[in-house]
């Protein structure tokens, strides 16, 4: 029954994001558009790309013509999925494909990281709650809180240049394709641990406060109180009344935290060479690689909004109290 | 006269606590700092010593070759050049002492942008060069730059705060008060914005600028697009806030004497939000900042020879330069430092308006 509800529940978010995403897509196209840049001037100077290659383009694109209509034949393609060629002559959506799947890895080691770290660290806080355990922490996450990322990603730059524990960059050793399975695992996790050291300290700082804040306001509660006054455990009162209910409001801020991962990762992945998606945006704006832009920012808007949607079912399975309609 | 009063007993409450104050003082220092930055900098942000790349911090001695105590000097650096590993090194030429002025005559400037003087703290006798925090590629003075990049760093938030608030605060405004299909298109429309990752935003935004433009154009379009990014969230909140109020009866009475929509929203509506649009821009200075400092770290922000933190960070991303010249790496701190005392003062504020919520 349940289930049956909450996959109309779905649906219908899905349906609802599709008007989203074609607003998205003109507010990029037009913000994009904005510039009096020639999308193409980029791979008219390139001399690998045929002939064959550009007119296709400005056929796929419709220069010639007004505004609107070259976006709507923008969105045909779009949907059609076929995104037009790069300034280097590959295809689009083959680079997404690759990159893409980086930055999921990167944030969701991440946000797995941050969960399982940050939330018994904000329990432990409130539970004690300006003792100097408490307190030391708080320090602690004000400072994860003010570092710029980028700048972080340098002096850890530097640890690794220093020390040589960590490679400095990128996601693979260049000999990867040589490694046995087990060893290419190794190897991507040995790449990880840097910028995923960044992006950890700066999510977890925010999570262990707002656990902290949740499950102080959730202990001084009546119901709490009344667990309490009934004579319950210390240890049942907490963990059996009060942290169920200050975890729910956490699952609503997954889709938050995946939200600033996302552009944190940017500037992280830049630093740390980290081919994923924010570094490739970053390098197609650069170029002013049009096609490889505006589709790197539709990939971004999507993973965003599917972000949410994760987490808004993950609160209705944990919390049964939120309607699926 | 009871707003004033709230108003003085928060700043009362952010002295008491002790982090706060702090963040306070640090605050007015660095703020003082870049307000007589003309006055601090031995010298100005263009000036360059083109011998003298990469020159280490200068040494000041206080102490002479004979033990005795003496006038605070300094030595200058000579550059060598290896020829086996080609590497550049400096070394101090202790062959003539520099020594140092207070309050000497140096380089001209306007304080205030009018008052001609000519009057610096620290100035070194001719020849001499005094770079207290090392210099960068172009033989610039890190430390002067440093003070003249926080005039940028430090008020280029602000000044995004007062484009993205008022036009949060409208647009939820008219948003909340017209309601139904106005209403529906306008959050849709935000919504969108904010669906849009805010860092992909803000660089696509900066990479359309033109590239021959002014600095002072520059600077005005960079606190446009800061100002775009933040105020979509913002007004959906404000919109919720007129929802709630708008129909109370202050607000039918305004309707009922024939005042305008433009009124009732700007008049009426908008300053009942006012007390949660402060406490807001105050917690979201530090985020302009860092927004700030992100673009120009990746060169598309504030551009050379314009100094700011974040563009003086960029040439920290050679090895070579974070490996054999750290002092490079300072912005890196001060910005660190401002982000924490202003997130230090926020969180302050944060208990006073809301005693339940335990951020401390």
């Amino acid at each position: 029954m349940l289930n049956a509800q909450l996959f109309i529940y779905i649906i219908k978010r899905l349906i609802q994001a599709i008007p989203l995403l074609f607003l998205v897509s003109i507010i990029s196209f037009f913000i994009i558009r904005l510039s009096p840049v020639d999308p193409l001037a980029e791979l008219r100077i390139n001399p690998s790309i045929s002939q064959e290659t550009l007119r296709a383009e400005e056929k796929r694109l419709g220069l010639d013509k007004p505004l609107i209509i070259q976006y709507g034949l923008w969105l045909k393609s779009f949907v059609k999925g076929d995104l037009g060629v790069s300034v280097t002559g590959e295809k689009v959506s083959d680079k997404l494909k690759e990159r893409i799947p980086n930055t999921l890895l990167l944030t969701s080691v991440v946000i797995f990281l941050t969960w399982l770290v940050g939330i018994p660290l904000g329990i432990y806080a409130a539970l004690n709650w300006k003792k100097p355990a408490d307190r030391i922490m708080t320090i602690l996450t004000s400072i994860g809180m003010a570092v710029p990322s980028f700048f972080f990603a340098l002096l850890l730059l530097i640890f690794a240049v220093k020390t040589g524990w960590f490679p400095t960059g990128g996601l693979t050793c260049y000999d990867f394709s040589t490694y046995s399975p087990v060893h290419k695992i190794l190897d991507v996790m040995h790449h990880l641990v840097l910028p995923v050291t960044v992006l950890f300290t700066l999510s977890l700082s925010g999570l262990q406060r707002q656990m902290r804040g949740n499950l102080l306001d959730v202990l001084g509660s009546d119901y709490v109180k009344f667990a309490r006054a009934k004579g319950l455990s210390e240890n049942k009162v907490v963990y059996k009344h009060a942290l169920r209910n200050a975890i729910n409001p956490m699952v609503t801020l997954l889709g938050f935290e995946f939200a600033s991962l996302l552009s944190g990762a940017a500037l992280t992945e830049y630093v740390f060479q980290y081919p994923g998606l924010g570094r490739l945006i970053l390098e197609a704006v650069m170029k002013s690689d049009i096609n490889l832009v505006m589709a790197s920012l539709m990939m971004g808007t999507l993973m965003l909004i599917l972000g949410n949607l994760i987490a808004d079912i993950l609160l209705k399975m944990v919390d049964p109290r939120v309607s699926v309609s | 006269m009871t707003d004033e009063k709230k108003k003085d007993s928060i700043l009362r409450q952010i002295v008491r606590d002790k982090y706060s104050l702090w963040a306070l003082i640090i605050l007015l220092l660095l703020y003082l700092a870049i307000f007589f930055a003309d006055f601090l900098a031995p010298y100005s942000k263009e000036f360059s010593d083109r011998h003298r790349a990469y020159a280490p911090p200068s040494k000041i001695f206080t102490i002479d070759e004979n033990g005795k105590l003496s006038r605070p000097y300094t030595y200058n650096y000579k550059r060598y050049f290896d020829p086996d590993e080609f590497k550049i090194t400096y070394k101090l030429d202790r062959s003539k002492k520099f020594y140092l002025n207070f309050f000497g005559r140096g380089e001209k400037y306007k304080f205030l942008g009018f008052i001609p003087m000519d009057r610096h703290l620290v100035t070194v006798e001719p020849e001499g060069r005094l770079f207290l925090l090392g210099t960068d590629i172009n033989g610039r003075d890190v430390f002067s730059r440093i003070l003249f990049g926080g005039r940028i760093s430090l008020t280029i938030g602000f000044l995004a705060l007062f484009i993205s608030f008022p036009l949060g605060m409208l647009y939820g405004g008219i948003s909340g008060y017209l309601g139904g299909f106005v209403d529906n298109i306008m959050m849709r429309i935000s919504e969108a914005i904010m669906s849009i990752p805010s860092f992909y935003l803000l660089i696509i935004l900066a990479a359309i600028l033109p590239a021959n433009m002014t600095s002072i154009q520059r600077f005005a379009l960079i606190v446009v697009i800061l100002a775009l990014i933040g105020w979509a969230g913002f007004s959906r909140v404000v919109r919720g806030m007129v929802l709630s109020i708008k129909n109370q009866e202050f607000v039918q009475a305004a309707e009922a004497i024939g005042a305008s929509k433009k009124r009732i929203i700007i008049k009426h509506l908008l300053p009942q939000t006012l007390s949660y649009v402060i406490v807001a821009m105050t917690l979201s200075v530090p985020s302009y900042i860092l927004s700030e400092s992100g673009l120009s770290f990746l060169g598309l922000g504030i551009q050379q020879p314009d100094a700011s933190w974040g563009n003086m960070l960029k040439e920290a991303q050679e090895y070579v330069n974070i490996l054999y010249r750290p002092w490079l790496l300072t912005p890196g701190f001060l910005i660190f430092i401002a982000v924490l005392s202003f997130n230090l003062i926020g969180d302050t504020i944060r208990d006073i308006l809301d005693p339940k919520s335990k951020m401390r």
